[in-house]
């Protein structure tokens, strides 16, 4: 066995419920996730800032021909 | 034998219109695109569409009818001083890079090309009532069905067969998306109900191998046009990829498929090669798995995820850059952070993709867009969440949110707006940057493989360059300087 694949994890061995997909961006109590939920709250607040006003509307116009 | 991947990166751009444009996506791509080219030169260089020929198929013949649509050759195309073509192709604007020598120097140019279209959006600006824009989006889908490409293409060795290529290749496009997909919220040409998908493109593919590229979209595009010595070389048209916002994702995209291809020519890639039974079905499985947790079925029924299957490419890759691989994708260092970066990517991928929100785009638009889902409580049908999803895609430093996911960027600012003029010093495309910006006037035409003078007798003079690693800084640079008009250099060049 090579030494890439004994470090290597398979991804069959992962956890594959949709919960744990939700959860990695939903941090917990510790401090380090505070600090990352603080992170993240401002991120969404700029998102909230620069988002078009209108998004029903910039979504339904968003209407392109094919390509290529 | 392997050649040198010389490496192009052609981008249609999504385009919006408020004012007298909003119902003309055609009008706005071309106002869009005179109003850098007004900007940037005194006169526009057109491009020569003499030698294209779009239907001719790898598969050794000319298609009658095969619903490739004719060039519109009326609309704008202009050459750029970096050896890129800017123009409206359909009701898009599109900027195809110049040739490039290396996958990171292919990445560059698709940044510069992101400069163009923002210059080209505050140019048009100018000249607009306060009430009406045109914008453009670095995407590939409209999310109602409708989809436009990014393409890449790769210099080949024309003795390679082509169902070699596209037998080797396939696992190893289906499951590359893991990495370079752009993410995208729901499902588009399918009855499941999707939340989240790990590509834009994936609901658009119909068949393996073909030739067209709008309807029954095929993994491997078979459009035969080398746009040089068709004796000697193939450029194999990749169409399947998405528009990426994170430099990383383009250049890992870029790097692992010329070291695949490299290792195609070379015969280097597995002693016991596996196919996918259905590689079409298997693309959108694959994109609509975020969990990476589905098993591809190979032709001897055999299981393996997606990160397995890129694990597979990555180590021969590994061994073939060993065995001095690298030179072919631009030397032995750039191979090295390919490498690097392809494991590093797998590693996380494997264990926790989270991890991977500055460098993969379908990861970072995730985490943006499933928090805002969380904070505010919405469906995922929500326009809310679909309207995140474009302006992802955004190419306005204000507006993008790409940008508020602080991607991690390879090139600083000045690079970036160096290779806006200045053409790659490694291809062809030296030559044509160059002698564009020396001698303007005296240029009729340009394409990939010729250039048309006017000398100012009564006939044109057409100099060919079919060889896309000739016409480099190296072997033309001080030909060029040492010129004082183009007749001296047409001398020169024929001597």
């Amino acid at each position: 066995m090579t030494e890439r694949e004994q470090k290597k994890k398979p991804a069959e061995t992962r956890e594959n419920t949709e919960e744990t997909t939700e959860e990695l961006v939903n941090v917990h109590g510790t401090a380090s996730g505070e600090k990352l939920k603080a992170e993240m709250d401002d991120l969404l607040d700029e998102i909230d800032e620069v988002l078009e006003e209108n998004a029903e509307e910039f979504v339904r116009n968003y209407v392109q021909k094919g390509g290529e | 034998m392997a050649i040198k991947k010389i490496i192009g990166i052609e981008t249609e751009y999504g385009i919006t219109a408020k004012g007298k444009f909003a119902t003309n996506p055609v009008s706005a791509s071309s106002f869009l695109v005179n109003s850098y080219a007004h900007e940037m030169f005194e006169k526009n260089t057109k491009w020569d569409f003499t030698d294209e020929q779009p239907g001719r198929d790898a598969r050794g013949f000319l298609a009658e009818s095969s619903g490739v649509p004719l060039i519109e050759t009326q609309l704008i195309n202009v050459v750029l001083y970096n050896g890129a073509r800017f123009y409206v192709d359909h009701a898009h604007p599109e900027y195809s890079s110049p040739e490039c020598g290396s996958p990171l120097e292919a990445t560059l140019y698709d940044a510069a090309g992101q400069l163009v279209l923002r210059k080209a959006m505050a140019k048009a600006k100018e000249s607009l009532n306060d009430n009406e824009e045109i914008v453009v989006y670095k995407n590939n889908s409209d999310g109602k069905g409708n989809s436009y490409g990014c393409h890449e293409n790769y210099l080949m060795d024309r003795t390679i067969p082509f169902s070699k290529i596209v037998d080797e290749i396939l696992p190893f496009l289906v499951t590359r998306q893991i990495f370079c997909g752009a993410g995208k919220v729901g499902c588009e040409n399918s009855k499941e109900q999707i939340e989240f998908q790990i590509s834009q493109r994936a609901d658009f593919f119909e068949e393996i191998v073909g030739l067209e590229t709008t309807t029954k979209r095929p993994l491997v595009n078979t459009r035969d046009e080398p746009h040089a010595n068709s004796d000697k070389f193939r450029r194999l048209h990749l169409i399947l990829g998405d528009a990426n916002m994170s430099q990383t994702s383009t250049f890992l995209k870029l790097g692992s498929t010329a070291l695949v291809l490299a290792m195609i020519e070379d015969n280097s890639l597995f002693s016991n090669a596996f196919r996918l039974a259905d590689p079409v079905r298997e693309i959108k499985r694959v994109s609509h798995d975020i969990n990476l947790s589905h098993l591809l079925t190979t032709d001897s029924a055999d299981k393996i995820s997606a990160i397995d299957i890129q694990y597979r490419f990555l180590e021969a890759a590994q061994n073939y850059v060993l065995r001095g691989g690298g030179e072919f994708v631009g030397g032995d260092e750039i191979a090295k952070n390919i490498l690097e970066l392809w494991e590093d990517t797998l590693d996380k991928l494997a264990v926790d993709p989270m991890k991977l929100n500055g460098t993969v785009d379908w990861v970072a638009k995730y985490r943006l867009v499933s928090a805002y889902r969380q904070r505010h409580d919405l469906k995922w049908n929500s326009d809310k969440l679909a309207a995140i999803d474009l302006q992802y895609h955004d190419i306005r430093e204000e507006k993008s949110l790409a940008r508020l996911a602080n991607l991690e960027t390879l090139f600083s600012t000045a690079e970036i707006r160096a290779a806006e003029n200045e053409p790659p010093h490694s291809t062809r495309a030296y030559f044509r940057g160059k002698i564009l910006s020396k001698w303007p006037a005296n240029i009729v035409s340009a394409n990939w493989d010729s250039i048309v003078f006017d000398l100012g007798g009564k006939s044109l003079k057409k100099i060919p360059m079919l060889d896309p690693m000739k016409g480099s800084f190296e072997i033309v640079a001080n030909l060029i300087d040492e010129t004082k008009t183009v007749a001296e250099l047409i001398d020169k060049l024929e001597a």
